[in-house]
């Protein structure tokens, strides 16, 4: 790549964004917080994964799914099912009237494991599943609605059907699935204890590296000519189209990429908290990832990032000083961002605080430079 | 996962009590005896004048009706013991969270209370799911949780005390008294579709059919369901003896509703109508005149004659509004507060491995129920009540086992 290249994939601005979101991860929060507030701070970002595939889905492509939920639960399902099957050994579910088998299973009367549990023996299966169902799952919908020029609301309102019936399947076919409860008491990935301080440090330091790579795969999506294909599509899809290209296909990658992205939050959330249920599936969650999304900024990737953790840990401390009337702090936070910053944190920053701190950089430069001159013309007699 | 049985961590206890032992002695000789050190060696939220308890309930979110009695309960215990002197000497301050009927959450919260404010006892949950999210965590970080609500069993951790009645306690005797009083031989069995109502239903059916009688028909549908008619008209046409009904929440008011617009009056008695999942509190709204001649199976009921419930109702409504209702999981929450006192005080201790070996064989003779006692197995020794549910939205108490029905959670023979 030459140095154009670079540029071209990462203008400065966004060089340090990027650079100050990785300080913020990286060194700012692990210093700040104890392992308990990092922990859910890692917690949080895992929801990041999802409203950075809506940036791209929806800010760019203008696709809006009401059912990212689907994909996080998918991947964080695989996740739950390696890890619960690691920690269902005959030994630790001997009371069980099958030993050898996950908890819920038993209490419904199934006494052996399922055929499609089967592959989460192996962690390398598991990851691929991971990866693989929830896209072939989005490339299944996308084929089915894009195909037939379904979009917009129509597309927005299947989506959430499709959340719906999934949670549904979820908890109806309890005995597979743990219904309502999920899949719970997570303990160790091959052996190592995921509930240990130090492995949610790992966790959490690994959960910001794969958050960065999603990030930087969406830069690059942000940047291509992909990227310019996809505005153009939400701006005016018909000419992009008579143009020659298949706009469906454009949007069934972005889609899938979407899912993918959500996927790996969904595994890493069921890593850090110990826990997967139907809850993070439904429609109300898939809404809520959405809202982060807008809050942060519909066309920023970055401001995604922020936005989920503002809304989250607003939640969180909101939550904790007042109980009982935190939910309406919660609504009037959202209405106040959608009154006031339409184009959500990333706009604040663009329009009021990125033009003052360009202005006092022009400042601070015009006078160096001032102070330089007087200096030049002394050298250049 | 199953928690391994209770014998086993008691052994750990022992060995793990040793070392604390061996561990005050060394420390009593190297440094300073700190005031209160004996009575908590485990750095709990304890000082001298008070100790820090946990209150984990939904006060926001579908589950905040059901969930609200029961913090009202433990706020009212805790307030009453203060009023006693307190615990070893030290008035309860409490920390409130909220779970937001979001089991996660749950989770989080519990998390925090048991890390960052290292409360001595948590008294929190409702529904299972919310309580199978907390588990983990109460495990890992040792702490002690008091759960209120009747639920399915098939559980027994050493760091929960359950103050509620698990499946078989609620389920054989209202099966038995039905069947005696009644008659009854056809049994149709209803619920929403969550592991406790058909663990339950699983268990009825097998006493039913234990008993030689008939199950005709087993129906589940999703939480929040609304729409009952497709199931009543089956009822008509199977003609059970009695309508066997674990309706979760929101859905009993369709339900009932639905049942009586259908011209099933239950006061006729045919089919005879018992329910486990229907207390005071649900019949707010469900109405009175919609569920009157139902019978319910549980062991607390607001309208109970003894005199400890007496003083009971009257303190609630006191503090919290004459026109509460206390329904059974209201006074099961109430327990825990004044459970976890007398375990302290026996205990000599708020360490909570101390706790759980001191807990079981607890008695409390005060309890609004009566009498009821600590189990080896976490769970309470206590009576099972028959309520008949009349217009004015309280239970008329019509049958009490003679003895205390003891807790089983993995009951032989019903899995």
């Amino acid at each position: 790549m030459s140095m154009q290249n670079i540029r071209a994939f990462m203008p400065r601005q966004d060089l340090i964004a990027f650079l100050v979101l990785a300080v913020v991860i990286f060194i700012a929060m692990p210093l700040a917080m104890d392992i308990f507030r990092l922990n859910l701070v890692g917690k949080y970002l895992t929801y990041a994964f999802v409203a950075v595939g809506l940036v791209l889905c929806w800010g760019y492509g203008g696709i809006l799914s009401l059912g990212q939920g689907v994909f996080f639960g998918l991947g964080g399902y695989c996740m739950a099912m390696f890890l619960k099957l690691e920690s269902s050994t005959p030994e630790a579910t001997a009371i069980q009237s099958t030993p050898g088998i996950p908890d819920f299973m038993d209490w419904n009367q199934i006494t052996e494991i399922p055929w499609f549990w089967e592959p989460f023996h192996s962690l390398p299966l598991a990851l691929i599943a991971v990866l693989i169902v929830p896209t072939i799952f989005a490339y299944i919908i996308g084929v089915a609605m894009f195909k037939r020029r379904v979009g917009g609301v129509y597309f927005a309102i299947i989506t959430q059907a499709v959340a719906s019936i999934l949670t549904i399947l979820i908890i109806g076919q309890q005995g597979y699935t743990g219904g309502v409860n999920g899949i719970t008491d997570l303990r160790t990935l091959l052996g190592w204890d995921i509930r240990s301080d130090s492995a949610k440090y790992v966790l959490y330091f690994v959960n910001g590296i794969l958050l960065f790579a999603c990030l930087l795969f969406a830069q690059y999506v942000r940047k291509s000519k992909l990227g310019r294909i996809l505005l153009a599509m939400r701006e005016r899809e018909d000419r992009v189209r008579f143009t020659g290209y298949d706009v469906s296909n454009f949007k069934i990658f972005v889609f899938c990429l979407g899912a993918a992205f959500s996927a790996i939050g969904g595994a890493m959330f069921t890593l850090q908290v110990g826990f997967m249920s139907p809850s993070f599936v439904g429609i109300v969650p898939s809404i809520e990832m959405v809202i982060f999304c807008a809050v942060g900024g519909r066309m920023s990737i970055i401001g995604a990032v922020y936005g989920t953790l503002v809304v989250n840990w607003a939640k969180t401390s909101f939550s904790e000083s007042f109980p009982e009337l935190w939910l309406f702090a919660m609504g009037a936070l959202f209405i106040g961002v959608v009154m006031a910053f339409p184009s959500g944190l990333a706009g604040l920053y663009r329009n009021h605080v990125g033009p003052f701190i360009e202005k006092s950089y022009k400042r601070l430069r015009l006078s160096y430079e001032n102070y330089r001159k007087p200096d030049n013309l002394v050298t250049s007699d | 996962m199953n928690t391994p049985p209770l014998i086993k961590p008691l052994k750990r206890f022992t060995r793990r009590s040793c070392i604390h032992l061996a561990a005050i002695f060394a420390t009593s000789l190297l440094t300073p005896a700190i005031a209160g050190a004996e009575v908590n060696t485990t750095g709990l939220a304890v000082t001298d004048k008070d100790v820090t308890v946990g209150i984990l309930h939904s006060v926001t979110g579908t589950m905040a009706i059901s969930e609200t009695g029961s913090v009202q309960a433990e706020k009212l215990a805790i307030k009453q013991i203060n009023e006693m002197g307190g615990v070893l000497g030290r008035q309860i301050k409490y920390i409130q969270e909220d779970g937001a009927s979001d089991w996660p959450t749950f989770a989080e919260k519990s998390k925090k209370l048991l890390v960052n404010d290292k409360v001595a006892a948590v008294f929190g949950c409702w529904t299972s799911a919310s309580r199978k999210a907390v588990l983990p965590v109460f495990e890992q970080y040792n702490g002690m949780l008091y759960y209120p609500t009747f639920y399915e069993g098939l559980e027994q951790s050493p760091n929960v005390i359950y103050t509620g009645q698990e499946a078989t306690q609620q389920i054989i005797a209202g099966i038995d008294w039905v069947v005696k009083e009644k008659g009854a031989k056809k049994f149709f069995l209803l619920g929403s579709d969550y592991i406790w109502p058909r663990t339950s239903n699983k268990i009825a059916r097998k006493h039913i059919e234990k008993l030689g009688l008939k199950v005709v028909g087993e129906e589940y549908y999703p939480l929040g369901h609304t729409q009952f008619n497709s199931v009543i008209n089956k009822i008509k046409l199977k003609k059970p003896d009695v309508i066997y009904a674990i309706v979760v929440g929101g859905s009993n008011v369709a339900f009932y509703k639905q049942l009586k617009a259908a011209g099933i009056d239950m006061t006729k008695e045919k089919p005879v109508l018992l329910t486990i999942s229907v207390t005071e509190d649900e019949i707010r709204g469900i109405g009175g005149e919609n569920i009157d001649g139902a019978y319910a199976a549980m062991k607390y009921f607001q309208s109970l004659p003894n005199d400890n419930n007496k003083a009971f109702v009257k303190a609630f409504k006191e503090m919290w509004g004459d026109d509460i209702v206390i329904g059974d999981v209201t006074q099961a929450a109430y327990l825990g507060p004044w459970l976890w006192k007398a375990a302290v005080e026996k205990a000599g201790s708020f360490d909570i491995d101390k706790i759980r070996a001191a807990s079981p064989g607890i008695e409390l003779t005060t309890a609004p129920e009566g009498y009821v006692r600590i189990h080896e197995n976490h769970h309470l020794w206590s009576k099972t009540r028959v309520g008949l549910a009349g217009k004015d939205g309280q239970y008329k108490v019509v049958y009490e086992t003679k003895e205390l029905m003891e807790p089983d959670p993995f009951p032989k023979g019903y899995q």
